[in-house]
C-alpha cells in the first residue's frame, strides 16, 4: 500500500484539506472492460485557481472531466464539485459547472446567437435575460458580427470561442476545459488563453486538460500529470518544472566554425553543451543563474552569438524526467501497466 | 487502492438529496428545446421537403400507377388508399424521432444538454413535439391534395380526428422502437437504413396499398397480424364507413404491446447513455 503510494511524488500539497476546495477527487476509478481509464486518482483544485491536467492521449484526462461534469459515472471513488457529489447530487452540481469539450458542442444549424439564447433559457433565464446574456457574451468573445450566421459557417476558432461563451452563460463556479486549444492556430490559441484568464479573474475555478506543457505553464498554477489513468506527478508549476529540469538553451554561433570552441568554453565552466545537429548547440536544463553565466562566458571569450533560444521541456521530456526518476526507486515501481500487457 | 489515507472529503453543504427540476421549469425547458428543433428544420429546409412532397409523390404514384389495376379506377383507389396512408404518418413521425435523437448524440450537443440542470426527458419530449409539427404539415398536405384529387369524407369530421388519434397512438408505440434504434446505431444514416428495413415490409406487406385477398397464404398470414393492416382497415372504416371496432382494437393492442416491450428498453438505454 505505502509502496504503491510512493510512486506519486506529491511534492507540495495543492490545498489544505480544511480549505474549501472547488474540486475534490479521491480514489476515482473508471474501467472500460480491461482498460483502466482512471485508476485511483486523487486530486484537489482550490477555489479560484487553475489546475492543469497534463498527459498524453489516453491518459484518462477526458474521462476525469466527463466524470466531474456528470456525463459518466465512476466505478469507484468519490468526487465533489462545488460542494456537490457527482453521483448523488448531479442536478445541484450542474447548476455550478460549465464544460467545453474537445469537440465544440454547439448546434451547427443554429446561429451563434440562437445557441447562446437556448442555453440561457435552459438555465432558467427569462427571455429578456437570455437575450441580454447572449449579446453580452457574443460581444465579449468578438462574435457579434457573426451572431446571426449558422455556426457551421464559423471557423474552428470562432466555434471554440462560441463553445466557451456557452459554458459561461450560467456564470459557473467551476469550469472544465477539455483540451480547449487543440487544433487551433497560435493566434486563436492566445485569444482562448486570454479568455480563460479573464474567467479566473472573475472568480471561476478552472480545471483544464492539455497535452501542451506551454499551455499549462501559461494558465495553470498547479499541475497534475496523468499517465495510464494514474497521477504520476502533482504540484505547483514551478516545483514540477524544477523537477523536470527547467528550460533548455539553444545557441547558434555567429560563425559556424566556432561551434567547437563554444562547446569547449562552456565545458570549462561545467556546462555540458552538445551539438544539436543543426549547426548550433544545446545546453539541457539550465536555470536562470546558469543562463546568465553562459551569456557572460561567451561574451568575454569573444565568441559571437547569432541566435539564442530558451525552451520549456516538451511533454515528452516531462514524462522522461518523471518516469526516469521513478525507475531509480527500487521496489516502489510496479510493472508498467501498458494496454498491450493487460489486453 | 481506494482506501488510501487521503483526507476525507468535506461534507456537502446540504447533507443529501438532489433537487429535481420543477414541472414549471421543465415546461419552459421543453418549450426552449422544441423551439430549437423547429429552428433546425427552418435552417435546413431540405429536411422539410420530404414532409411536403412525399405524401404528394406517394399519392400520385399509387393512385395513377396502380389505382386502375387494383381498384378498377383511380377514384375508387383514392378512397381505398388515402385513409391507410393516414395511419402511416405516425410511423414516419416515430422514425424521424430516432434519427433526430441519433444526430444529437453524434454531435456534441447532447453532452452540453446533459451537463445542464434540466430533466433528461425534456430533450425527448421536445424532439417528439417538433417532429409532430412536421407530421402535421405532412398530414395537411396529404388531406388537401387527396381532396383535390377527389377524396370524399363519407362520415364526419369527428371520424377524421379519430383516424388521426389512432395514427398517433400507433406512432407512440413505434417511437420507442425508433428511440432504441436511434441510440443503438452509430450514425443517422444507419438509423434511417435500418428503419427502412423495418418500415418497408410493414408498409407493403399490409392492406394499405392493395387488398390482401390476392396475396399468397404465407403473406396473408403476415398481413393479418401486421399492425399497419389493422391501422389501414380501421382508418378506411372510419372515413368510408364500416366495422371499426375490431381493427381499431387490434391497432391499439399493438401500440400498447410495443410500448410495454420497448419503452423500458429505450428508457434504460437512454439513462445509460445520459
Amino acid at each position: 500500500m505505502t509502496a504503491g503510494f510512493g510512486i506519486v511524488p506529491r511534492m507540495e500539497p495543492t490545498t489544505d484539506s480544511n480549505n474549501a476546495a472547488a474540486v475534490q477527487v479521491r480514489g476515482l476509478a473508471k474501467y472500460y472492460g480491461e482498460t483502466r481509464a482512471l485508476d485511483g486518482v486523487d486530486l484537489d483544485v482550490a477555489e479560484g485557481t487553475v489546475m492543469g491536467v497534463l498527459g498524453p492521449n489516453g491518459a484518462g484526462k477526458t474521462t476525469l472531466v466527463r466524470i466531474l461534469s456528470t456525463l459518466v459515472r465512476p466505478d469507484a471513488g468519490r468526487a465533489v464539485v462545488a460542494g456537490w457529489d457527482v453521483e448523488r447530487q448531479p442536478y445541484r452540481l450542474r447548476h455550478e459547472i460549465g464544460l467545453t469539450g474537445q469537440y465544440a458542442s454547439v448546434d451547427e444549424l443554429l446561429s451563434g446567437y440562437e445557441n447562446l439564447y437556448l442555453i440561457g433559457r435552459l438555465l432558467d433565464l427569462n427571455a429578456r435575460g437570455a437575450r441580454r446574456r447572449a449579446e453580452e457574451l457574443l460581444e465579449r468573445f468578438s462574435l457579434t458580427d457573426a451572431a446571426g450566421r449558422p455556426t457551421r459557417t464559423y471557423s474552428g476558432g470562432m466555434r471554440r470561442r462560441l463553445d466557451l461563451a456557452a459554458s459561461m452563460i450560467g456564470r459557473p463556479r467551476v469550469l472544465f476545459l477539455d483540451e480547449p486549444t487543440t487544433g487551433l492556430d497560435p493566434r486563436t490559441r492566445n485569444e482562448v488563453w486570454a479568455e480563460v484568464r479573464a474567467m479566473v479573474d472573475e472568480g471561476s475555478t478552472v480545471l483544464l486538460t492539455t497535452q501542451y506543457m506551454e499551455e499549462a505553464e501559461q494558465l495553470a498554477s498547479d499541475l497534475t500529470v496523468f499517465d495510464h489513468g494514474k497521477v504520476i506527478a502533482a504540484g505547483g508549476v514551478e516545483t514540477l518544472k524544477r523537477q523536470v529540469g527547467g528550460q533548455s538553451l539553444t545557441i547558434r554561433p555567429a560563425q559556424g566554425a566556432q561551434l567547437d570552441a563554444m562547446i569547449r568554453c562552456l565545458a570549462e565552466r561545467g556546462l555540458a553543451a552538445v551539438p544539436d545537429g543543426a549547426g548550433g548547440l544545446t545546453v539541457p536544463a539550465v536555470d536562470e543563474a546558469q543562463l546568465t553565466a553562459v551569456v557572460a562566458a561567451l561574451g568575454t571569450s569573444g565568441l559571437g552569438i547569432a541566435a539564442l533560444e530558451t525552451r520549456l521541456p516538451s511533454l515528452d521530456e516531462v514524462f522522461l524526467a518523471i518516469t526516469g526518476e521513478q525507475s531509480t526507486v527500487p521496489a516502489a515501481v510496479p510493472a508498467p501497466t501498458s494496454l498491450e500487457s493487460v489486453a | 487502492m481506494t482506501t488510501l489515507a487521503a483526507p476525507a472529503l468535506a461534507a456537502p453543504a446540504v447533507p443529501a438529496g438532489d433537487n429535481r427540476t420543477s414541472l414549471r421549469a421543465s415546461l419552459h425547458h421543453i418549450g426552449a428545446l422544441t423551439r430549437r428543433n423547429l429552428m433546425r428544420m427552418k435552417a435546413d429546409p431540405e429536411s422539410l421537403l420530404d414532409a411536403l412532397f412525399m405524401p404528394i409523390l406517394f399519392t400520385v404514384l399509387f393512385v395513377y400507377v396502380f389505382g386502375g389495376a387494383v381498384a378498377g379506377n383511380s377514384h375508387n383507389y383514392i378512397q381505398y388508399m388515402i385513409p391507410g396512408m393516414f395511419g402511416q404518418i405516425g410511423l414516419s413521425l416515430a422514425m424521424a424521432v430516432g434519427t433526430g435523437l441519433n444526430t444529437d448524440f453524434t454531435t456534441g450537443v447532447m453532452d452540453r444538454f446533459r451537463t445542464m440542470p434540466i430533466a433528461r426527458s425534456s430533450v425527448l419530449i421536445a424532439k417528439l413535439l417538433a417532429e409532430s409539427c412536421r407530421s402535421a404539415v405532412s398530414l395537411v398536405v396529404l388531406v388537401l391534395f387527396a381532396m383535390c384529387l377527389g377524396l370524399r369524407i363519407h362520415t364526419s369530421p369527428v371520424n377524421v380526428l379519430a383516424t388521426l388519434g389512432l395514427a398517433l397512438a400507433f406512432g407512440t408505440g413505434m417511437v420507442w422502437v425508433s428511440m432504441l434504434l436511434g441510440m443503438a446505431m452509430p450514425n443517422p444514416q444507419a438509423v434511417q437504413g435500418v428503419g427502412m428495413l423495418i418500415i418497408v415490409p410493414l408498409q407493403f406487406g399490409s392492406s394499405t396499398f392493395a387488398p390482401v385477398h390476392s396475396m399468397p397464404g404465407w403473406l396473408q398470414a403476415f398481413t393479418s397480424v401486421n399492425p399497419l393492416s389493422a391501422l389501414a382497415d380501421a382508418s378506411r372504416a372510419l372515413i368510408n364507413g364500416g366495422p371499426v371496432l375490431h381493427p381499431a382494437l387490434l391497432a391499439l393492442a399493438w401500440s400498447v404491446g410495443l410500448t410495454v416491450v420497448f419503452a423500458p428498453l429505450a428508457v434504460a438505454r437512454f439513462r445509460k447513455r445520459t
